[in-house]
């Protein structure tokens, strides 16, 4: 038997079939079967994989045939499988991504960044200019403000928010930039507009510039994703991500801000009989990823696992709860915590087999403690809308250990 | 002479230090002021000499993607338009994803959602109407953006006469209106007394 015939599947006992077993996998979580099947390939899965060697090796890598994480798209964003990742950064191909026109193709030789208004010089910068300038990494979130989804018990944390995902971006502080521009005295605030068919435009405060904003071009080491803006993209760690505009071309500097239909129109939201804009920061949040519908759990040792963050620094501490919210344990955080940013945290728990619920919630470097769903509506009302929603998330546990979402009443 | 020798090398010693401590001070002071004496190969602590890269930007460039248009009418072209125009380019433009007359009628839900209702906060539609603060906003956003399919194929007097018949259509303005850069600022939005800005600052208030 030579390896040619070695390696073609074989009908027979014991030698299962790649299709075999990963419909048998799908079947089981219940995830589309079509998308798994696009991967298969000719190879057999062999019974010993020491007796026969593999393929050698090749110009880009994939994920093993057997993992499936993928998005889940609707017709203007698409959600990051939180439950499928087992630290802080998101491949870049499971970033989440809301688009309000498409994502444009853009030659990265012809793309240029003008940048104008207050300044002492208005200049034009390529990517090959802004490649040049001292470059910085940054790892952090960047979370869609409308993230939150509730309603039924079979919902997975992809569902209830996956629009926030976190990679390591490279790219120019932005104050390097306008360092070298020149801003002009009286300038506070600056447009970014992006050069996809929406032509996005939001108005950020000046401060951020000299804090901490970035345009970037790299994210997980590579070229942004051309759903991440690429050839460029606005980075505002810890800020709403409408803001950090994608296929950034212009920046204009301003005294006032613009009022942009995506600032006025969309991401403000009822609190009590007002309107509130300008809510640039995301409130710290937390939520299990580990265990959470639609697994199931058995009696004994449980590590809880999940993932706290806050637009407003680093996460000081995460607590857990076992028993609905009753008594709170301190949670081990994955070191380094690194300020706005996902960060990793775990519980180990000994489940005895009763049901219960099991809840985290997250305070950040400024005290603030993640609210209840009924503390946000105390405090904004009924009509709460969906922007910066940011409630303790509870998985409920039945005794044949099945887990499900805690869906509370929330009127939007 | 050893004894020189040594009071030498602890002058230059000390020259060192205080010639080390004059470039520090000639670095922007807010980069000196919070952090300790660092490397002075550090890229990012050179930034008061401009690099050069990059070019300045011509007149025409910058008028070729100045579309901007602010509260204050900064940003507003010339050309006017008005509401039995906008109507007409409404009906052939912009119907077919906003509704007739740009209101939600029937039971399947517009595909760009509904532009007209009452001017009431408490509507459960968010429509111009009712929600948005700034009429600037409208010209700025339909030129820009504007049909979903064919954006920024408008013309300046297009935008005109739309902004006026959405103003129009939603009892803001009365149907003899006549749009342009002078008057369309001064139009107050129903919702513009709702907004407020966001005044919390961390810190423990759930607010």
């Amino acid at each position: 038997m030579n390896k040619e015939t070695k390696f073609t599947t074989e009908k027979r006992p014991g030698n299962i079939s790649r299709r075999t077993l990963l419909g048998g996998m799908l079947a089981a979580v219940a995830l589309p079967v079509e998308e798994l099947f696009a991967l298969e390939t000719d190879l057999a899965i062999p019974d010993d994989p020491t007796k026969a060697p593999g393929p050698g090796p090749s110009p880009l890598g994939k994920r093993s045939g057997f993992e499936n994480p993928v998005r889940k798209p609707s017709d203007i964003s698409s959600r990051t499988p939180l439950q499928d990742l087992h630290s802080t950064i998101t491949p870049a191909d499971l970033h989440f991504e809301r688009h309000h026109a498409g994502i444009p193709t853009i030659d990265p030789g012809k793309h240029e960044l003008l940048i104008h208004g207050l300044v002492e010089q208005p200049m034009k910068f390529t990517l090959a200019d802004l490649k040049r300038f001292p470059a910085v990494t940054r790892t952090c979130f960047i979370e869609c403000a409308g993230n939150f989804r509730t309603g039924k018990a079979e919902m997975t944390p992809q569902d209830i928010l996956g629009l926030t995902s976190q990679s390591e971006w490279t790219g120019v502080l932005l104050s390097t930039i306008f360092n070298e521009v020149g801003i002009k005295a009286g300038a506070k605030w600056f447009l970014a507009e992006g050069s996809d068919a929406a032509v996005m435009t939001r108005t950020i405060p000046l401060a951020k510039a000299w804090d901490d904003a970035m345009i970037v071009y790299a994210q997980n080491g590579e070229a942004i994703r051309p759903e991440q803006g690429y050839p460029i993209r606005l980075l505002l760690p810890g800020f709403e991500g409408n803001m950090n505009i994608k296929w950034l071309r212009r920046i204009e500097l301003s005294e006032e801000p613009y009022m942009t239909r995506e600032e006025t129109s969309k991401y403000t939201y009822p609190v009590k009989d007002k309107i509130r804009m300008f809510s640039f920061e995301m409130d710290a949040r937390s939520i299990i990823t580990y265990p959470c519908y639609p697994q199931r759990i058995t009696k004994g040792y449980i590590e809880i696992r999940g993932l706290a963050w806050s637009g407003r620094g680093k996460v000081s501490q995460v607590e857990v709860s076992t028993d609905a919210g009753k008594t709170w344990e301190i949670t081990k955080l994955q070191e380094p915590v690194l300020s706005k940013a996902h960060t990793y945290f775990r519980y180990l728990w000994n489940w005895d087999g009763t049901q219960t619920e099991i809840l985290s919630r997250v305070t950040d470097e400024t005290g603030y403690l993640q609210p209840t769903l009924k503390q946000l509506i105390e405090a904004r009302g009924q009509n709460i809308g969906g922007y910066h929603m940011n409630p303790v998330t509870a998985w409920q546990i039945r005794e044949d250990g099945s887990v499900f979402f805690k869906p509370e009443n929330y009127t939007k | 002479m050893q004894e020189s020798i040594r009071q030498m090398k602890k002058r230059s010693l000390f020259i060192f230090c205080f010639l080390r401590v004059l470039i520090l001070l000639s670095v922007d002071d807010a980069f000196v002021a919070a952090q300790k004496p660092q490397s002075l190969t550090d890229s990012l602590k050179k930034p008061v000499v401009k690099f050069g890269f990059g070019r300045l930007a011509t007149g025409a460039e910058i008028a070729a993607w100045d579309i901007d248009i602010r509260p204050d009418g900064k940003g507003l072209p010339a050309g006017q338009g008005d509401v039995k125009k906008g109507k007409l380019i409404f009906v052939a433009k912009c119907a077919v994803c906003h509704g007739i007359n740009g209101r939600q009628t029937g039971a399947e839900k517009l595909i760009g959602g509904a532009l007209v209702s009452d001017t009431l906060a408490t509507s459960r539609t968010k429509t111009i109407g009712n929600y948005w603060p700034y009429a600037t906003t409208l010209f700025d956003y339909i030129r820009r953006a504007m049909p979903y399919n064919l954006p920024g194929s408008l013309t300046n007097n297009e935008v005109y006469s739309l902004s006026a018949y959405l103003l129009n259509a939603n009892k803001i303005v009365g149907a003899d209106v006549v749009f342009d850069a002078n008057n369309l600022p001064k139009v107050v939005m129903p919702a513009k007394k709702l907004f407020i800005m966001d005044d919390r600052r961390g810190g423990a208030e759930i607010k």
